[in-house]
């Protein structure tokens, strides 16, 4: 064996097999997206950009619960609630730290009334820091921006919740 | 005679001096441009990606744009550096990468320089490209540079021995160092077929000598940062990079030189020898710089010993015993070609 290996390394055998598949490889159809203009497929839970969804008469689904606060690893969301007129709970405050968020989508999981979402944007980079503070109004702005893709997304996935 | 009357004087052959040099210049400028290109495109398309694509025509404008960038940027010279060979180690790589080029036959005639003894010419230059690096490196004065350029030297100096045998095989079935009498004794056969192994040591002997891969010890990054260009940035570093092309370029042309028949067709017959010599030429060329190209796809690097290895324990005595072998077969059976 040890002569075959031999001869098998002078007459590089082994190169002339590695050339031979790179050649194929070579001729394969290329995997490259064009990423600006050509986009992958994204799944239903894709964890993206955040958004605070409303009932279809408007009203924000949010109750205040700050089930979310409290699960968030990172500790990105902050809320303040007060009790509105009508004596429902609403959030006056509701901010998150996309800079410190981890996109595990532990809030979204935690929202009893599917409110705070992970919806499929994930193209927001900014130029300053700040922007990336998010508050409520950003988030529910997103909402009202995504509410089809978020509800289609949310339908798709709701059988294996 | 002072300078100025110097220089008024002989102000025509200065200007043809120059002309002649652009008419070397410019044809390896698009041809490293080119060869950056087709490098980049290869190396993708073998892992299945599409390369450069975006900047100009199907990514033809890429190498452009990159060498414009560097060009703007500022040349950072180290501080415990020495200044004078730190800026001069890039120029003598780019300067003896074009100098070897001057007598480089594209066609039969068409070298700038038909001297008698051009493989030499090209020998010595190819060795002195050395020094560039060797100087990069000591004059960077930071220790991955100086490590990437006894690198360097110790590899060169190992496969130009091997290479220099590869070159005396094919000079004793010629019987001249002129490069275009090496080419037109081609005209029956090409040398690839009767010094084949010939041909594959000198293959992997290129490789070595223009620091590809799998031989690119010099400048590898995953143990080295960028071996002897880590510490030069803007032109110095665009002067490297194309020193480094023009001679892989180099390289391949004087592969196609010695055993690929230069200028020659395939078959001297109508619709082949119809086609201007330097088009055959040029594919070729091409032809082995994909060979090239392909072998930094496919092939891992070498460690620092097994390169010892495979240069002074396999090449070499494969090269020496070819020597023995080829001169035995040309003395014996009369095959000896008269001295030009």
């Amino acid at each position: 064996m040890k002569i075959l290996n031999k001869l098998k390394a002078f007459f590089l055998i082994d190169f002339i097999r590695a050339y031979v598949l790179a050649q194929k490889y070579f001729f394969r159809k290329k995997s490259t997206l064009n990423y600006p203009y050509e986009k992958g497929k994204l799944s239903p839970r894709f964890r993206g950009e955040h958004a605070l969804r409303r009932y279809p008469s408007g009203e924000e689904r949010c109750i205040g619960c700050k089930l979310c606060e409290a699960v968030c690893p990172a500790q990105a969301i902050t809320i303040e609630t007060e009790p509105r007129d009508d004596g429902t709970r609403r959030t006056t405050r509701y901010d998150i730290d996309m800079v410190k968020c981890i996109y595990c989508n532990l809030c979204e999981e935690s929202c009893p009334v599917d409110a705070i979402v992970q919806g499929p944007h994930f193209e927001f980079s900014t130029e300053t820091r700040e922007e990336l503070y998010y508050d409520k109004e950003k988030l529910l702005s997103n909402g009202d921006r995504w509410e089809s893709v978020l509800a289609a997304n949310l339908e798709a996935d709701a059988k294996y919740k | 005679m002072n300078a100025v009357s110097l220089i008024s004087d002989n102000i025509y052959s200065i200007l043809v001096i120059l002309m002649w040099s652009m008419v070397v210049f410019v044809p390896i400028l698009i041809g490293v441009i080119l060869a950056v290109y087709g490098d980049r495109k290869i190396w993708a398309a073998v892992q299945k990606r599409k390369g450069p694509n975006v900047v100009g025509p199907f990514g033809l404008l890429q190498v452009p744009a990159d060498g414009l960038k560097y060009i703007f940027k500022e040349i950072i010279i180290p501080d415990g550096a020495d200044k004078i060979l730190f800026i001069l180690a890039p120029i003598l790589t780019f300067a003896l990468a074009i100098a070897a080029w001057s007598v480089i036959p594209i066609q039969a005639g068409a070298a700038l320089s038909n001297i008698n003894v051009g493989i030499l010419y090209i020998f010595a230059i190819s060795s002195l490209g050395v020094y560039g690096i060797l100087i990069a490196g000591w004059s960077s004065n930071s220790k991955y540079p100086f490590f990437g350029a006894l690198r360097s030297a110790a590899q060169m100096v190992s496969y130009e021995v091997s290479m220099g045998f590869v070159i005396v095989t094919v000079l004793m079935c010629v019987g001249s160092l002129n490069l275009t009498d090496i080419v037109m004794a081609q005209k029956n056969i090409w040398f690839f077929i009767p010094l084949f192994p010939m041909f594959v040591v000198f293959f992997i002997s290129a490789l070595a000598e223009t620091n590809r891969p799998p031989f690119d010890l010099p400048e590898a990054e995953s143990e080295l940062v960028a071996g002897y260009q880590t510490e030069y940035s803007a032109i110095p570093f665009v002067l490297f990079f194309f020193g480094e092309y023009a001679n892989i370029l180099l390289m391949c042309s004087l592969t196609t030189i010695l055993f690929l028949g230069g200028w020659l067709p395939p078959f001297d017959i109508a619709p082949f020898n119809m086609i201007p010599g330097f088009i055959w030429f040029l594919l070729k060329l091409i032809f082995v710089f994909y060979m090239f190209a392909m072998v930094k796809a496919f092939v891992p690097r070498y460690r620092y010993d097994q390169l010892m290895r495979l240069g002074w324990k396999v090449l070499l005595p494969v090269s020496l015993i070819a020597v023995v072998l080829t001169s035995s077969i040309l003395f014996f059976f009369n095959l000896a070609p008269d001295l030009i």
